[in-house]
């Protein structure tokens, strides 16, 4: 018999498949970048996770920043202004923002780089797709989704937020130094919308963390099964609390309690 | 019992594959998922078809041969059970079962239900193991072990090498079976020599296989048969920023 490919093929399937799933030949890879550790699938969620806690940390900063909305305009104008002059005349007008805003853009660079190489990675590894749908069992069943949809709505609504509150180009109140005038123009009762939209980014965001910090933590640290039920209950807390935090603002400018 | 089935029939590895419908009667609830396909096979055997190819060996839920997608669910609908091990009480009559092989780029189907694994393979000989003179076997209390963490070790030992994880995975990782080889070495005394160097390589060999990454979703953990818990992806993650660092 002349031994092809395809007879020998044929050959093992009939004789035995048990043996041919531990010893089939494999089609050749094509050939990558040589292998470091940082590039490989765990070095990526370290970097995606470290970056993402980063992002976290921020946020804190920024929920528990903007509650001085709640002291006036006058508290809440001289808080974005201490943000800029932090530091002067030793250090140059804007220094503390702008080692922020480079640290925010290396953060969102790193964590948006990585979740992107993951998630192709996840697609190739699965080329062909299941026929019937399976009831999800897992820990964090939830996280397939609002991962990932999660994070399409966050970048969208933090485009909308510069435009809105930093750069002012969608916000009626052009004012540079007036924050508090920004923030209440913005969620006023006839813009709805805006703030409709500002309300479901943040459950988005609130599902994204409730599953990304823990997740984050279980990558870089490692923890046993009892802390890894301490870490979700940690991470479901911080969410809750930031989304809270969040959006107690609009819903005060909306409900007339800061105008 | 009487079933409508749909079962993916792939004629090799380079042709497209479907989802065929049978229909099988008369049987037996005390039956085996395997021995229903047997009946099947027979079936479809006296009508001159082509049976459909499954992998198999102990049906006795020990050696990792048999795998399936049933009805969506990694060796089906039961808890902590292989696919040899469920049987037809758990369906109703008049059912219709979905069977699919393990979907996954590192494991290539080879016939119908029967995929390619050897990419576990490679991801063992990539570092699952220890390097121990031979001779004969030392005595069971020669090399002292915490009971914490032979216990922990023995846990994580129980994997079989069946995939499932990786066919539950919405990402194609193989990232439970790697950590718990690199748990349960990692955890006994003659672990520790290669423990830095196993990681590394195990990871090197499991991406190069094309797997996906971890997203600690956790539907690996649900679908395994031998209940290997998250905490082993904890300590290969670990374990892999310490050598990871080690090596830098
Ligand atoms: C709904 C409640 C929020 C309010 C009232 C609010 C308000 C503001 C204001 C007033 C600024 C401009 C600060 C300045 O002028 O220096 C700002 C900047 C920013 N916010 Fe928010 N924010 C909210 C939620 C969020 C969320 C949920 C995120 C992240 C997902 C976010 C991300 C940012 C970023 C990245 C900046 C730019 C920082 C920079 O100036 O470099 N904000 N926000
Ligand atoms: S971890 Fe569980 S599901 Fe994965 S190969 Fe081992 S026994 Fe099978
Ligand atoms: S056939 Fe051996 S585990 Fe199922």
């Amino acid at each position: 018999m002349n031994w092809t490919r395809e007879a020998y093929r044929v050959y093992r399937v009939a004789v035995s498949t048990e043996l041919q799933s531990r010893t089939a030949a494999h089609p050749v890879k094509r050939a990558r970048a040589p292998w470091k550790p940082w590039r490989s699938t765990i070095g990526l969620k370290v970097a995606m996770g470290v970056s993402g806690i980063l992002l976290v940390l921020f946020l804190v900063a920024h929920m528990a920043g903007n509650l001085h909305v709640f002291e006036g305009r006058e508290s809440m104008n001289d808080y974005a202004a201490g943000l800029r002059s932090f530091g002067e005349p030793l250090l140059p007008h804007e220094s503390l923002l702008w080692v922020m805003r480079l640290g925010l853009i290396a953060a969102v660079a790193v964590h948006i780089v990585s979740a992107v190489v993951l998630t192709r990675r996840a697609m190739q590894a699965r080329p062909v797709r299941y026929a019937s749908k399976k009831p999800a069992k897992g820990e964090s069943r939830h996280a397939v989704a609002t991962m990932r949809w999660g994070a399409i709505v966050i970048v969208l609504f933090v485009a909308w937020h510069l435009m809105d509150l930093t750069w002012r180009t969608v916000n009626p109140v052009k004012d540079l130094h007036d924050a508090y005038g920004a923030v209440v123009a913005t969620f006023d009762p006839e813009r709805w919308p805006v703030t409709v939209f500002y309300l479901l980014a943040l459950v988005a965001l609130g599902f994204h963390l409730r599953h990304g910090i823990w997740s984050a933590v279980q990558t870089i640290a490692g923890p046993n099964t009892r802390w890894r039920k301490r870490t979700q209950a940690v991470s479901l807390a911080v969410a809750v609390l930031l989304v809270a935090g969040f959006a107690i603002v609009p819903l005060a400018v909306t409900f007339g309690l800061v105008s | 019992m009487k079933l409508s089935l749909r079962i993916w029939r792939q004629p090799d590895a380079d042709t497209k594959g479907e989802m065929v419908p049978y229909e099988i009667d008369g049987v037996s609830e005390d039956a085996s998922f395997l021995e229903m396909l047997d009946v099947l096979n027979e079936h479809l055997i006296s009508e001159g078809k082509d049976p459909v190819a499954f992998d198999h060996d102990c049906r006795e839920g020990i050696c990792g041969a048999c795998s399936l997608v049933i009805d969506g669910q990694a060796h089906g609908p039961q808890a902590a059970t292989t696919t040899c091990q469920l049987h037809m009480r758990k369906f109703s009559d008049g059912d219709s079962i979905d069977i699919e092989p393990w979907r996954a780029g590192a494991f290539p189907v080879i016939k119908d239900l029967v995929v390619d694994r050897s990419a576990f393979d490679r991801i063992i000989q990539a570092g699952g193991y220890i390097s121990a003179p031979t001779g004969t076997a030392p005595d069971a209390h020669a090399v002292p072990i915490p009971k914490q963490d032979a216990d922990a070790a023995f846990n994580a030992a129980a994997c079989i090498g069946c995939g499932a994880c990786v066919a539950a995975c919405p990402n194609g990782s193989g990232m439970l079976f790697m950590a718990a080889k690199v748990a349960h070495l990692g955890l006994t005394p003659q672990g520790q020599p290669e423990r830095q160097t196993r990681v590394l390589g195990m990871v090197a060999a499991h991406d190069e296989a094309g797997f996906g990454g971890c997203t600690n979703v956790g539907e690996c953990s649900a679908a395994c048969p031998k209940e290997i818990g998250l905490d082993v992806i904890g300590r290969l993650n670990k374990d892999f920023r310490k050598a990871a660092i080690r090596a830098a």
